[in-house]
């Protein structure tokens, strides 16, 4: 009969409970399932503390305190500000000062970076080992620490403002700061500006032209002299013959301090270099691990192909070492966004210090203000992590 | 005249080879001046030590001040560098606000510490097995003799500080978050979505945000969290920031191994049958971690160096403490010796590790990469 076949037949897919638990499968959905109760149970029991506690304290959860006088001064402030401005524009000018320090401390740290790194490559044993001696010091200290000493050298070490090294009557250094003329723009300086960005498309353009000239016919053209002709050429005539439309207010040496011109006041300056001596020794081992993972044979070929030492570096060596350089340029980047929030140690004012700081002892909205800084943070690094992400990908090498 | 000897062939007495072909000479010749821009780099370099050298040495022996009483007394009797200052204060500097009949319970911790560590990092060491228990317990002791109780005087935690403190944060730290962090690098390269989810946002939240944010949020924000009326000591709650901070770094170091390690091996490991943890305990993580040591121990040094920020929410490490000491009027202004100081003591700490990674690289590097 039909039905003594089934016992031998192949088995049923009869459901068990023990079964589930074998199966890769469903395993991994049930532990899904677990990880995510428990999370959402977590999240609950969190946040259900959260308005227990905002109820408890009589405070309601808002971000309208942005709008409410600051009441407090901000030593160096890129936009208009006083204490009467709001907690909002308090936070702006944070953010202002962040990225200040930010793209300043970039530059800088790049440029030492790749210097120190190319020393430490250097056949010469005597500069090898100073830029050896200078790396290994510098990343083995904490950021805070050189922060301090960095600061704490220009504030107590410098002259006071009265006894200023001054360079040409026009520079002056003490412990209140680097002062240098301020530049004042006539209504014709737009010209120059206009000549500047024109100078700029026209380099780009004539750069593009060039390449596309070389891959059709192979003739080569001064791409590097026409590139700085047009770029930084351009404006100087400009400048010149608009009639020089940028006067330099001198700072002068007043009774208590210096008058006039731009100050770069010495928390901004010490914050700038403290991070940027301390990101350049980590950069500057990247660079070295870089051009040092570009095998020997890469430029031997070059060389027996023909191509100056010159452009063997510029085709061959340099662009296959940025390759292994940028991801972890990337990164270093992203530190010294997120070193300089150190700043309040030295009273600089970026984001932490105000939102994160006085405002938040001033209105005690500690959330309000800890959600602000937090997103901005993230914000920052995953913009950074973006755009560098683009350009590796740019210059990464493209496989089959 | 002529001297000319004959020397039948194959009798010729070896002959030195020509000067500045060997030794010193080649040496000097070869790394100073084998080209006109290598002597310029040669003398400038020179140069500038001559510069710098003999001024920071003689600021830092020759002409500094070992005992004193006050920042007046220092300059009276030398122009350099006033260790007077760190001399007095080097108790503080170490311990913190100890109480001082207490001190001992430190001293004995750290000598405890040194026998924990010889069994985990001299792989030589005689009869290793047998002493591994003491890593083991080690954490368990620290934390009895630290605090107190069970017979020995309460301490609060407020009272550490100092060098003891960094030392607290930074080997507390490193003991949680290599743990957390492998099983965050697991959890990131997971087949289960909501995992690999869960852990990815995990990661990049903290990897997102500066330390001091988080340190911030521990002393200011973290009680909204929990039952009203509740809290917890601060100390405790900067330890699990920094845990949960340095894990995620070390989540990025680990993945990076596990994705250097070829997918064979853990098809291998299914082929034996082995389960998912076998597998990955058996075959897998040992190559992994093995590849990440040196970016394990570096992020080991950040997070050791990154424990001085706590002084931004008022704990007392060697940095809390040299300002509390420099705003004592006695002392103002001595700000570069202090930093010097604790600059010294961070080197030899992060540099020792730093070797030590080195020689463990070496040691481990058992594979033929030609």
């Amino acid at each position: 009969m039909a039905t003594t076949f089934d016992t031998n037949g192949p088995p049923k897919s009869s459901f068990s409970v023990s079964k589930l638990w074998t199966d890769k499968k469903s395993r991994g959905v049930i532990v899904q399932i677990i990880a995510m109760a428990i999370f959402c149970a977590v999240l609950a029991y969190l946040a259900n503390n959260v308005v227990d506690n905002f109820e408890d304290l009589g405070k309601p959860f808002g971000f309208g305190f942005l709008q409410q006088p600051s009441n407090y001064d901000i030593n160096q402030t890129l936009i208009e500000y006083n204490s009467q401005s709001s907690h909002g524009r308090a936070a702006v000018v944070g953010i202002l000062n962040t990225l200040l320090v930010a793209f300043c401390g970039i530059i800088l740290a790049t440029i030492l970076g790749f210097i120190l790194g190319v020393l430490r490559l250097s056949p010469n044993w005597l500069v090898n080992k100073l830029a050896y001696c200078y790396i290994e010091f510098v990343r083995n200290v904490p950021v805070l620490v050189h922060i301090l000493l960095v600061h704490g050298i220009l504030v107590h070490s410098l002259p006071h403002p009265k006894q200023a090294i001054g360079v040409a009557d026009s520079f002056f250094l003490s412990n209140r700061g680097f002062y240098m003329p301020q530049p004042l723009f006539q209504p014709l300086f737009w010209l120059v500006i206009l000549a500047f960005v024109a100078g700029l498309i026209y380099a780009f353009w004539y750069k593009r032209s060039a390449r596309i000239k070389q891959a059709e016919t192979g003739q080569q053209s001064p791409v590097f002299w026409v590139m700085l002709a047009s770029i930084i050429g351009l404006p100087i005539l400009a400048y010149f013959l608009t009639g020089f439309p940028i006067e330099w207010q001198l700072p002068e040496q007043g009774k208590f301090n210096l008058k006039g011109g731009m100050a770069i006041k010495p928390e901004f300056l010490a914050l700038w270099l403290a991070l940027s001596l301390y990101t350049a020794a980590f950069i500057a081992e990247n660079v070295r691990s870089g051009i040092l993972a570009v095998s020997k044979g890469q430029s031997e070929a070059a060389l027996a192909l023909g191509l100056p030492r010159k452009r063997t570096m510029n085709l061959v060596v340099i662009p296959q070492a940025l390759r292994v350089i940028i991801p972890p340029l990337t990164s270093q980047y992203l530190n010294i966004t997120k070193n300089s929030s150190l700043a309040i140690a030295i009273g600089y004012m970026d984001i932490v210090a105000t939102i994160g700081g006085i405002s938040l002892n001033q209105t005690g909205r500690e959330m309000e203000c800890m959600i602000i800084v937090l997103s901005l943070y993230l914000f920052f690094s995953l913009t950074i992590s973006t755009i560098m992400n683009w350009y590796n990908k740019r210059i990464a090498l493209v496989e089959r | 005249m002529d001297t000319v000897q004959k020397y039948a062939p194959g009798e010729h007495p070896d002959l030195k080879p020509p000067i500045g072909q060997t030794g010193v000479l080649l040496w000097l010749r070869k790394n100073f001046f084998s080209s006109p821009f290598n002597v310029f780099l040669t003398l400038a370099t020179l140069y500038f030590l001559y510069l710098i050298i003999p001024p920071a040495l003689s600021w830092m022996f020759a002409d500094a001040v070992f005992v004193a009483d006050s920042r007046d007394h220092c300059r009276e009797l030398g122009d350099g560098a006033c260790w007077g200052f760190i001399e007095k204060r080097l108790g503080q500097f170490t311990y913190g606000f100890y109480p001082l009949e207490e001190r001992w319970r430190v001293n004995l911790t750290f000598v405890i510490f040194i026998f924990a560590l010889l069994p985990v990092l001299w792989d030589k060491m005689p009869a290793r097995r047998k002493w591994i228990w003491v890593p083991l317990v080690f954490p368990f002791v620290a934390a009895w003799l630290l605090l107190g109780g069970f017979g020995l005087e309460d301490v609060t935690t407020d009272q550490f500080g100092g060098f003891m403190l960094t030392m607290v944060i930074g080997v507390t730290g490193i003991v949680c978050s290599l743990p957390l962090g492998i099983l965050l690098a697991l959890g990131r390269q997971s087949d289960l979505h909501f995992i690999r989810w869960l852990c990815t946002g995990f990661i990049e939240f903290f990897r997102g945000v500066p330390l001091i944010t988080l340190l911030f949020v521990a002393s200011t924000m973290l009680n909204y969290f929990l039952p009203p009326g509740t809290s917890f000591d601060l100390l405790l709650r900067v330890l699990l920031m920094v845990s949960l901070f340095s894990s995620a770094y070390i989540a990025e170091v680990v993945r990076g191994g596990l994705q250097a390690i070829p997918k064979g091996q853990r098809e291998a490991a299914d082929a034996m049958g082995l389960k998912y943890w076998a597998s990955m305990r058996l075959v897998v993580l040992p190559q992994a971690l093995k590849i990440s040591i040196p970016g394990i121990v570096n992020t080991f040094i950040g997070l050791f160096k990154d424990s001085t920020l706590v002084i931004v929410i008022g704990l007392l490490d060697p940095l809390g403490i040299s300002r509390a000491s420099l705003s004592d009027a006695k002392w103002q202004g001595l700000s570069t010796e202090v930093y010097v100081f604790i600059a010294l003591f961070f080197f030899v700490c992060c540099f020792s590790m730093s070797r030590y990674s080195i020689y463990l690289e070496n040691k481990l590097h058992t594979g033929h990469r030609n």
